[in-house]
């Protein structure tokens, strides 16, 4: 009974000169603490990230395809003389651009409905019919809107059940875009959800006092309280359609193809370095979106 | 945050982006040996098996149906990993180090990627004697140019079947006979066309027969003026085309939804569409038609070496010839196979056209990798990188 004592007591005051020892170097805390994840940042993703930079300087042999080790720009001097790879390059961009805007137009009714106008009960309804495409594959859902647009889809059967011709959508980039509005609004919805919720009623109020009708009050309080919950929902539509290859190649028809659909095919040609110089297009579109977003108040508290 | 600490942030960011690339710069560039094959004559006899078989192949090559029998025999338990398309294969082979890095031991390969593979190095010499079966080949698939190099055989051939043109009789009246009807803007928004580089060459197929001027001798040796034209008339294909389609099931979900009602398929999609009522007809112009071989191919770091020959040998006699090809819809390479197709399904022998003379099979134009040798001596003909370049260009 002693002994168990005895070893509970030098226990404790093994972790309290554990503790003493950590409240008296800070830094060796916050090392403790951050190491692991920097350690995987740096090494994962960065790492990543910079070999496939490196790669892109590279070059493969043309009679045997195997990667020759050799400094060059002629990766990116093909795409920027081949106007083939602007052409991607600017149907990519375009449609997640696109997307990007229905999303925020579909998104900012129902979020406002969700966040100020429904009774909690409702609002938990919303929430999990908000979230419910999500529990299902990404590859089902997309599968499921080609039986929807087919010609012989069930679009076309309701519209031709009320005296309308086929739409014809099947195998468009109508289509790619349909279905990406689709599989993304889930990201713009929530952001935009949390940025109107944390708006003061009394702000609202203050507004009308003013004098402000509800149209004033949306243009001047409601809209700009909300952009950095728009930005930043924008940022998750435009960057998951902008790398997307799968929506391309399923409900795409000729002439659909996206940087990733090359990035892909050339990575099985294989042709490596290529698909790695033709990869940092987005890298560098994100790029610059993120500063605009930064610019518009994205990653600032509200 | 402060300014101060925000710069210090940034630095911090830097160092890291830039000690990243060093260490990614370093690794990269010390592996950076390529690996040629010393072809060898292949292993002179097959030992005892390993005990497993790691197979790269297309999906149902190594259906259980036949399958679990070898298993049972050999004692090699079979790991597959189905492979999409033929870049697919080349890839999974290549990485790890070229040759698959020891992961894998046969590839069913088809001819657009055997001879990317034999080139990379990725795969190694057979001895075909030790391969009974081989020896009752059609001639034309015992040392195809495909998987035969310099005499060295690279592989054991497998199955084959051609690119058939597919159409919906009931929409399509009358049937086409020829395969102009895929160049004809009267079916435009009702084509589909397989979304591979090596499509250029049923363009140039139809073009050696329809423009004898340009002087096409072979589909897959074009010269610059030659895949200028075809590249020309490929382009305007595209206007007319629906759907290129990446796997053979898209493109028999397109004919299934009616969204396409003509356009190059395999036997296998027509077979499956026929199955589910769906009124498509296949026909093969009496020009002939391109077509795929497969190959049993063998990895430079083949770790199960025996289990790889005892399969190869397995898969090449007559009883299972004849069960992989119903099961997939292709046809043997061993004409033995016929009687025990006939014995399985009434008449599929014909059917499947097994039992064709010799020279049926120079209207086939088999798949193979393109390369700038076509023969003269001059080497002027466009490359495989040159064919992926174009067909990306017309396609994207």
């Amino acid at each position: 009974m002693t002994q168990l004592v005895e070893a509970g007591a030098s226990l404790r005051s093994a972790r309290l000169r554990l503790s003493a020892a950590l409240w008296r170097r800070p830094w060796l805390k916050l090392a403790l603490l951050l190491a692991a994840p920097v350690l995987v940042f740096a090494v994962v993703y960065l790492g990543a990230l910079a070999s496939l930079f490196v790669s892109a300087f590279w070059q493969i042999d043309s009679f045997t395809a195997a990667v020759v080790h050799k400094w060059t720009l002629d990766n990116f001097r093909t795409l920027w003389h081949d106007h083939t790879y602007w052409r991607i390059t600017g149907r990519t961009i375009g449609l997640a651009a696109a997307v990007t805007v229905t999303d925020a137009v579909l998104a900012f009714p129902l979020a406002y409905f969700m966040a100020r106008i429904a009774p909690p009960r409702w609002r938990a309804l919303l929430f999990v019919a908000v979230l419910l495409p999500l529990w299902s594959s990404y590859l089902v859902r997309i599968y499921a809107w080609r039986t929807i647009l087919a010609k012989n889809g069930a679009l076309n059967w309701v519209l031709n059940g009320i005296g309308l011709p086929d739409a014809g959508l099947a195998y468009t980039n109508t289509a790619m875009w349909i279905v990406f509005s689709y599989v993304w609004l889930p990201f713009m919805v929530l952001p935009v959800y949390a940025a109107l919720e944390r708006i003061p009623d009394n702000y609202l109020e203050a507004s009308q006092d003013l004098g402000a009708k509800g149209s004033r009050t949306l243009r001047s309080v409601i809209l700009p309280l909300a952009i950095p919950g728009i930005v930043a929902g924008s940022i998750f539509t435009f960057s998951l359609t902008l790398g997307d290859f799968i929506t391309p190649a399923l409900v795409g028809g000729a002439g659909s193809s996206f940087i990733g659909n090359i990035v892909e095919d050339k990575v099985g040609q294989p042709d490596i370095p290529f698909a790695a110089a033709f990869a940092t297009v987005p890298v560098v579109v994100m790029g610059i979106y993120l500063l605009i977003a930064r610019r518009l108040g994205a990653f600032e508290a509200v | 945050m402060t300014q101060a600490r925000k710069r210090y942030l940034a630095w911090a960011v830097v160092a890291l982006l830039t000690g990243a690339l060093a260490v990614a710069a370093a690794g990269c560039g010390g592996g950076g040996k390529s690996s040629k094959s010393k072809p060898t004559s292949g292993q002179a006899s097959i030992g005892k098996g390993e005990g497993a078989l790691n197979l790269i192949e297309w999906p149902y090559y190594s259906d259980p149906k036949f399958a679990k029998k070898f298993e049972q025999r050999s004692g090699c338990k079979i790991h597959r990993k189905d492979a999409g398309s033929s870049n697919q294969m080349v890839s999974l082979m290549r990485t790890g180090g070229g040759g698959g890095g020891g992961q894998w031991d046969l590839v069913s390969a088809s001819g657009d990627a055997s001879l990317r593979l034999i080139r990379g190095g990725d795969v190694k010499p057979v001895n075909i004697n030790l391969i009974p079966s081989w020896n009752d080949f059609i001639p034309i698939f015992k040392s195809p140019a495909h998987n035969t190099v310099d005499g060295k055989h690279y592989g054991v051939s497998l199955q084959w079947g051609p690119n058939v043109l597919l159409y919906n009789a009931t929409k399509i009246k009358p049937g086409p006979t020829s395969w102009a009807a895929l160049y004809d803007p009267k079916y435009k928004g009702q084509i589909t066309i397989p979304n591979n580089p090596i499509q250029i060459a049923d363009a140039a197929f139809y073009l050696q027969h329809s423009q004898p001027d340009l002087g096409i001798k072979d589909p897959y040796e074009l010269n610059k003026k030659q895949f200028d034209a075809t590249i020309a008339l490929l382009k305007n294909q595209r206007k007319l085309v629906k759907l290129y389609w990446n796997y053979d099931t898209d493109g028999r979900a397109a004919f299934a939804n009616g969204d396409v009602s003509l356009g190059a398929i395999w036997p296998v999609d027509t077979l499956a569409l026929q199955a589910k009522g769906v009124p498509v007809k296949e026909v093969i112009p009496a020009v002939g038609a391109t077509g795929w071989a497969d190959t049993w191919m063998l990895a430079k770091k083949a770790p199960h070496p025996n289990c790889a020959y005892l399969w190869m040998k397995y898969v090449t006699t007559p009883q299972v010839e004849a069960q992989q090809a119903l099961i997939f819809g292709e046809t043997p390479v061993n004409p033995k196979a016929c009687p025990f197709m006939n014995k399985i399904e009434a008449g599929s022998c014909a059917k499947y056209h097994l039992n064709e003379p010799l020279n049926y099979y120079n209207t086939i134009k088999f798949w193979k990798t393109p390369i700038p040798d076509c023969g003269g001596g001059k080497n002027d003909c466009m490359n495989y990188n040159a064919w992926q370049t174009a067909w990306t260009q017309v396609t994207g």
